[in-house]
């Protein structure tokens, strides 16, 4: 019994229980046992039970774990950072709510990066995450723990958010399907922040169908974020099985830094591509090459402000001092983590006067150019594909002390997000045993199209999961 | 010698509206003043991780109205800036604020340019234990979050004014023309109107402007006064001994009258602004233009000019009847009952009103404008001695009622022109002395007369008229 319920699909457990073949109660204790029995690091709190969700909604009482930084009212809610260690929020994230009205209860809280800030969750305030194909290489980040559970199959399916990549890479390295929907798709209400012009809410899941089926319920305005919109067609299942008449541009494939056998697998999937009758063709993204750079500015800046309400006033940490300056400064240092303090550092600096129109101001000219090129690629082609990651998954250690290097796992992911776009990444083949990922682009609002290309593929790539035990 | 050149003040100010909304900027706690410490909170207004802001639409109507008070130009979107700072007042470590896309520009009121009008939301409010009163040095601080997120309207005009009573004065006229609109309870005491002003000064007739100080906070126009006259003292006297003015913040302190550094140019902050991705543009639209051009009531400027110009009544109280609303109210009122002429009504209603209501709304007393009219048309019609007039206003004012019957029942009216003339011919007959000594010459005489008329008469006969008959009688 137990090993058919981990073999299932998160959707096809959903159909199951909503047709009376399987007990939501039954599942909920299998799937706590197995977030109990996690040995990645992937949980920082796994629930006792499920709440009152309904079974009969398109969910059907199969169990999520949600990334630390979604508020979940009176559960630990952290965004893995010790300044908020033991904070228990008194609302939900909408994102949250709207799991849970469509029948999902909250399995866990997943570990991640501190404030999402990373890209191997080597910055989590409470330990690493291990990948679950191998324990001595990172899971990805910033939403590693979402990721690594679902690989592991310690959760059926997970949300994470992704700024710059952190649901794309840590997908693309744990062998997953993640997905970043279009920017307001997804209410950021309760999603503790990290750069509020790019952060956005999303799924993961084995299956395309499982991301698509958690997508469809995420989506939709919420009168609490002004940002967010509805989403002009909805999220549909996917049921592609060919791809005849789509034209894939193809970008990024020539970059020096891009792993010889990640552009292997990538080119293997391609030619799957066109056997199911897609063409493809390399394509030109003039300044996606610079959002790595303006990824770098516009963040951290956005991040100096959004951080700044943590000051040992109201809630979390507080280092007690005699002076409130003092105070200030001992309680964020004590309690952030040297990646968040740097990047509020490099924010500050460039938000200052005198340095405003040299780094944020460039930066957001970058960011518009970046827009008008995937403008222009769409005007040629129906979807971008490119690799997620330059490389499969890295050894723990190997780039915490060059944060450039960590930063540059982000080059085939923000300038998607710099442009608000929706990106998919789904498995696409071992390299040195390790699994890759390839990333399907498209305009805004086309969640279904990529949806369906994606599902297409991943019918002919075949790819297999983690060895489960 | 040395030689003492004549300065000229240029004052500018910069009004911060705290908005009548029912909820607060940018999350539904109810706005209100005066209510427990810390019962009108939320996630939101105390910058729980994860809250986002939501513009207040009715916020946005009140501040286009303001816009439009003004005349000024609404661009087509305005946006939200994020103005960082860390203090214990800013619950996100930010306000939410506008910088340089402001909601409306270059407007006018009076003769004063307005430069431009924002929205931003109000900081939580402090207080600090403690000898000092301030955070440094206090035993202990605590927070109120009640105010954190209070919508604020700022309004900065341009460096117009050129006299501390001359911004005083526009600071009343701002205030009256705010409370008629309603948009705000414009109470300084509260907070709910707080005004800073810019001041420097330079030599009479030069074009180019000093450096510039910045006056925090005063609490009343008669502060406002004091602090921008002494400032303008403190200049003239660092530049008559050949000093430098320093760019800085001061605070006046109305009891020692003392002005203080708060900061200098060196310890300005720098804020950071950038732009609020939390919130999307404001775009009105024409239809929220409309809304909020329609819901301006005539504004006391326009009021006073049309007292003045249909109504022939003086500038002054004019302008008195538009800054006090509910005087200009009752005179409209009285005049619509139809009894009296409209410059006598209004110097009843400026002068013998006033001074009989103080600071109140008549409305709140018994004196109904149809018997104010009556009254004032007696008087007019000569029924009534002035005088006598007075205290049947104080009966209305306290009891209400028919001024004539008033009159009647307390035997008030005026003497009649044949008892009159009776009691006048007895005083001349009854005072030789005095009479003797106006015919020679000595005007003065004619009081001793004049004065026993009055006796006699109890206050019914006008003085002015008594005198003339007292001439008439003796060929003076």
């Amino acid at each position: 019994m137990s090993r058919e319920l981990l073999e299932l699909s998160a959707a096809e457990a959903a159909r199951r229980v909503r047709a009376g073949d399987l007990s939501a109660s039954e599942l909920f204790e299998f799937w706590r046992g197995r977030a109990e029995g996690d040995e990645t690091g992937s949980y920082l709190w796994v629930a006792d039970a499920p709440g009152d969700e309904p079974e009969s909604g398109p969910l059907g009482g199969v169990p999520v774990a949600v990334k630390d930084l979604f508020c979940v009212e009176g559960v630990p809610s952290a965004a893995g950072s010790r300044i908020l260690e033991g904070y228990r929020p008194p609302y939900t994230a909408t994102a949250v709510s709207r799991l849970r009205e469509a029948g999902a209860p909250v399995l866990g809280k997943t570990n991640q990066d501190e404030f999402a800030m990373g890209s191997s969750t080597e910055n989590s305030g409470f330990g690493p995450v291990r990948n679950p194909w191998d324990p001595e290489r990172v899971p990805g980040g910033s939403s590693g723990g979402s990721a690594a559970a679902v690989a592991a199959g310690t959760a059926p399916w997970s949300i994470g958010t992704d700024t710059g990549g952190s649901i794309r890479q840590p997908a693309s390295l744990c062998g997953i399907v993640g997905l970043k929907p279009t920017y307001g798709a997804v209410s950021r209400n309760g999603m503790i922040a990290f750069a509020s012009s790019l952060d956005q809410c999303g799924p993961f899941g084995r299956t395309v169908e499982d991301v698509a089926l958690l997508a469809s319920v995420l989506v939709g305005r919420d009168p609490c974020d002004s940002t967010s919109l509805d989403h002009p067609e909805g999220i549909a299942l996917p049921s592609a099985e060919r791809l005849d008449g789509v034209r894939l541009g193809v970008w990024g494939l020539g970059e020096e830094g891009l792993e010889p056998g990640v552009a292997e697998q990538v080119r293997r999937a391609l030619g799957l591509a066109e056997e199911l009758g897609a063409s493809t063709e390399e394509i030109a993204l003039p300044h996606a090459g610079h959002a790595i750079s303006a990824y770098y500015v516009i963040a951290p800046a956005e991040a100096s402000a959004n951080l700044a309400r943590y000051d040992g006033v109201r809630y979390g940490k507080r280092t007690e001092a005699d002076e409130l300056l003092d105070m200030y400064e001992l309680t964020r240092h004590d309690h952030f983590g040297e990646e968040v303090r740097r990047r509020i550092m490099i924010g500050t600096y460039a938000l200052s006067s005198g340095y405003y129109e040299a780094y944020y101001g460039t930066a957001q000219k970058v960011r518009t150019r970046i827009v008008e090129d995937f403008r222009a690629a769409f005007e040629n082609v129906d979807l971008v594909v490119t690799p997620t990651s330059p490389t499969v998954a890295f050894k723990l250690g190997e780039r915490t002390s060059d944060p450039l290097a960590m930063y540059l796992s982000d080059y085939y992911t923000t300038p998607m997000s710099l442009a608000g776009i929706p990106a998919v990444s789904i498995p696409c083949g071992l390299s040195e045993g390790l699994p890759v990922g390839l990333q399907v682009v498209g305009p805004a609002f086309a969640e279904s199209r990529i949806l369906d290309a994606a599902h297409a593929l991943e019918r002919a790539i075949g790819f297999e999961g983690v060895p489960r035990t | 010698m040395t030689e003492v050149r004549a300065y000229e003040p240029v004052i500018g100010i910069e009004i911060h509206v705290q908005l009548r909304t029912r909820t607060k900027m940018f999350c539904s706690c109810e706005n209100r003043f005066g209510a427990e410490p810390n019962t009108l909170t939320c996630p939101v207004c105390l910058a729980h991780p994860g809250t986002l802001p939501v513009t207040n639409a009715e916020a946005v109507h009140l501040a286009l109205m303001i816009g439009m008070a003004f005349g000024c130009e609404v661009p087509e979107r305005s946006i939200f800036h994020r103005k960082n700072y860390f203090y214990p007042d800013s619950p996100k470590g930010y306000q939410i604020s506008q910088y340089d896309h402001p909601l409306a520009v270059r407007g006018r009121l009076g003769d004063v340019r307005i430069h431009r009008v924002h929205m931003e939301e109000d900081a939580a409010k402090l207080v600090h234990a403690g000898s000092s009163g301030r955070i440094h040095g206090a035993e202990r601080s605590v927070v109120d979050f009640n105010r954190a997120g209070t919508p604020l309207v700022e309004i900065v005009t341009e460096p117009d004014l050129r006299s501390a009573a001359q911004a005083a004065e526009f600071g009343r006229l701002l205030q009256a023309t705010l409370r008629r609109m309603g948009v705000s309870d414009v109470n300084m005491e509260e907070g709910s109107l707080r005004m800073d002003a810019n001041v420097s000064i330079r030599p009479a007739g030069e074009a180019t402007l000093g450096t510039k100080t910045e006056l925090k906070n005063m609490n009343s126009f008669r502060f406002l006064e004091r602090g921008i006259t002494a400032e303008i003292e403190r200049q003239e006297a660092i530049l008559h001994a050949d000093g430098q003015i320093e760019q800085e913040t001061l605070h006046f302190d109305p009891r020692s009258g003392s002005l203080t550094s708060l900061r200098s140019k060196e310890e300005a902050h720098d804020y950071r602004y950038f732009p609020e991705p939390d919130l999307v543009p404001i775009a009105p639209t024409p239809e929220m233009l409309e809304r909020a051009r329609s819901a301006l009531p005539e504004l006391p400027a326009e009021r006073a000019e049309r007292f003045e110009r249909d109504l022939g009544v003086p500038a002054a109280a004019a302008r008195m009847l538009a800054f006090r609303a509910e005087l200009g109210d009752l005179l409209e009122a009285a005049l619509a009952a139809d009894g009296a002429d409209a410059r006598a009504l209004a110097n009843w209603v400026t002068n013998e009103v006033a001074a009989r209501i103080g600071d109140s709304d008549p409305g709140d007393t018994r004196l109904e404008p149809a018997a104010l009219a009556a009254l004032v048309g007696m008087v007019e019609a000569g029924d009534v001695p002035r005088s006598a007039a007075k205290d049947v206003l104080g009966v209305l004012v306290d009891e209400g009622g028919d001024p004539r019957e008033i009159v009647a029942s307390r035997g008030l009216g005026a003497a009649g022109s044949d008892e009159l003339a009776e009691i006048v011919d007895r005083a001349i007959a009854g005072n030789a002395d005095a009479v003797e000594k106006i015919r020679a010459g000595n005007d003065k005489a004619i009081g001793a007369v004049v004065g026993a008329v009055m006796r006699e008469a109890k206050g019914r006969a006008d003085g002015g008229e008594v005198q003339r008959m007292i001439r008439e009688r003796i060929g003076s």
